[in-house]
């Protein structure tokens, strides 16, 4: 990929999926983000790279309304969703994982997919038992079988091992149509297999679906994303390739200790 | 051929009854046999009082076990059906009493209580845990302080009396054994509902809701609406309930929805277990039996005692009441199989 991956990307796609515009969030004192500019193509795979602490996570809170932003707006695909509810902004193709898994563990591995796909689409308050041969069920099948749980299908949600979580985690993500995916570590505490899963996963997602990726990993985050953001004590403070960020003196003094390879 | 025809049409049915199960087909078979064995008295005082108060329980459970809000109103919105009914039908204490049938009156007093619990979740749905617990409590506490000092609609302290079960075809529901009925069909509706809505989308979210509400707006569901719909369900279930009540007790007054009643309600549903529903109807007839036979083992003061320490028994040894304890008899008895198998 080149330098300017955003701007090829946008003239694909002719709109950006993600505007943000000097976001800022306070709790309290302490500043959480503050003055991120950004701008994401549609389709385009960013990575967000940071300490902990760095305000990644409530980034993506931002984004997806779990907390409004204290300052700033945000426009998806060109419509300005700063003071949308969060299911509002899901209903336009947004769509997040959790760092810690965000599941019904009372219900089967179907079902927690199946709600995710029901959940942009209509009949969310039917009485009716859903049929084998429902839109929703029929791409909750087909969602269960991209992220490998077919042998896990009527297991209950609590009874997973902890990379099957991840696994549904991420297919929660999938259902309904996503236009853009803000997955939030989605390799955390995952077996070297179980990422070489994930990493096949993301790199299958069709070409349209665009996603932000927050990655503890750099082998991970820079496989399967783009271009790269770093952040630092709730600010951006860098841009670019996987390569120039990887190479970046000032990123390996601040994220990776100076003693990275 | 032949075999052909004797055997497509069966099918069907043979399909229902094997999805309805045998432990259901059982249970119905007693049911329905009930009136045979039993007196007047078993008849309505224990069965049809069992089954009324089980729809009570039944309507808790399906927010407490399915959607995780604990209501203590439940009783509340029974009484918003049974002074309706008392307003706009007939009734004897010279007040109001407007006359209208049943089938008029007894749609009008579901939808007053299905909608009256509906805005009572829409206000507590804000609230999670020991918070939904008082905002209703308090709903309930001032519930039945409005029905006792209005005297205008609710006819205050001594309530409406005269207020009688219809006559529908010739039949008298007054009478214990169409009483019975009534009260099973009705209570078998709601079962049979909550039963296979719990596996319907509307179901499945619910339970959604109570694992993890946060996800479920973060894969596009209005959470508080979702949880105002169940709400308006529980108040209808707890409506029909509330008609049943007040045509077995011929009377309403504010003693019929007290605090005492509301932690009835809240005890029956926890001795039978929130996991299934029948799990209410389980408590139901226990509780009803105690009320009714304790005074005779312990004398008229001490009977709220024995209850209340079978109460501590029940959630001390099994926190999802009776239904609990046979499952875990159920385990234990599957691992002895195993056991005496190897």
């Amino acid at each position: 990929m080149t330098a300017n991956v955003a701007a090829s990307r946008l003239q694909d796609s002719g709109a950006y999926a993600l505007e943000l515009d000097s976001v800022a969030r306070h709790f309290g004192a302490l500043v959480a983000l503050t003055g991120i500019n950004m701008r994401i193509a549609a389709g385009e795979r960013r990575a967000v790279l940071g300490s902990n602490g760095a305000g990644k996570t409530t980034l993506f809170n931002a984004i997806t309304g779990d907390f409004l932003p204290t300052e700033g707006r945000i426009k998806f695909f060109g419509e300005d969703i700063t003071d949308l509810p969060p299911h509002e902004r899901i209903r336009r193709g947004l769509r997040r994982t959790y760092q810690i898994s965000q599941l019904f563990g009372g219900l089967s591995v179907l079902d927690n997919i199946y709600l995710a796909c029901r959940g942009v689409s209509r009949k969310r308050y039917s009485l009716i038992r859903p049929k084998p041969s429902d839109a929703n069920r029929m791409q909750a099948e087909s969602i269960l079988h991209a992220v490998h749980l077919e042998s896990v299908r009527d297991t209950p949600v609590s009874n997973l091992s902890h990379g099957q979580q991840r696994q549904l985690e991420i297919a929660m993500a999938l259902g309904g149509a996503p236009r853009f995916i803000l997955f939030d570590e989605p390799a955390a505490g995952l077996s070297p297999t179980e990422r070489r899963d994930l990493i096949e996963i993301l790199n299958a997602l069709p070409a349209h679906i665009g996603y932000i990726i927050i990655e503890h990993d750099l082998d991970v985050a820079l496989r399967v994303s783009e271009y790269v953001s770093m952040m630092h004590n709730g600010k951006l403070f860098k841009e670019g390739t996987p390569e120039e960020i990887e190479n970046d003196p000032q990123v390996q003094e601040i994220y990776l200790g100076g003693g990275h390879g | 051929m032949n075999a052909d025809v004797t055997q497509n049409p069966a099918t069907p049915a043979r399909n229902l009854l094997a999805r309805i199960g045998t432990g259901h087909l059982v249970l119905a078979a007693l049911l329905l046999a009930y009136p045979l064995v039993s007196s007047d008295f078993f008849l309505t005082q224990i069965g049809g009082y069992s089954l009324i108060f089980g729809m009570l329980a039944l309507s808790l459970s399906l927010l407490a076990g399915y959607g995780g809000m604990v209501s203590l109103a439940q009783i509340s919105f029974a009484g918003v059906a049974g002074y309706t009914v008392a307003i706009f039908g007939e009734n004897n204490s010279n007040i109001l009493g407007f006359g209208w049938p049943w089938w008029l009156v007894m749609p009008l007093a579901l939808f007053f209580a299905a909608t009256s619990s509906a805005l009572i979740g829409w206000v507590s749905v804000r609230t999670e845990g020991i918070y939904t617990i008082m905002i209703t409590l308090a709903v309930a506490t001032a519930a039945f302080y409005f029905v006792r000092q209005n005297y205008t609609l609710f006819n205050g302290f001594p309530g409406y009396t005269g207020l009688r079960a219809p006559i529908v075809f010739g039949v008298n529901f007054r009478d214990p054994v169409p009483f019975y009925y009534m009260c099973l069909v009705a209570a078998t509706l709601s079962y049979a509902a909550v039963l296979y809505a719990a596996r319907s989308t509307f179901g499945l979210t619910l339970q959604a809701i109570r694992d993890n509400p946060r996800r479920m707006r973060a894969i596009g569901f209005d959470v508080t609406a979702h949880k105002v719909v169940a709400w308006f369900y529980a108040g209808l279930i707890a409506g029909l309930a509330g008609v049943l009540l007040v045509w077995f007790n011929g009377r309403i007054s504010p003693g019929t929805i007290n605090v005492a009643a509301a932690i009835n309600v809240l005890i029956i549903a926890v001795i039978g277990g929130l996991k299934h529903p029948i799990g209410p109807f389980v408590g139901a007839v226990m509780v009803v039996l105690m009320q009714t036979f304790a005074i005779d083992i312990v004398g008229a003061e001490r009977f709220n005692t024995l209850i209340g320490v079978f109460f501590l028994a029940i959630v001390f040894f099994s926190p999802d009441g009776i239904l609990g304890l046979w499952g875990q008899l159920r385990q234990r008895l599957a691992q002895e199989d195993l056991r005496s198998r190897q």
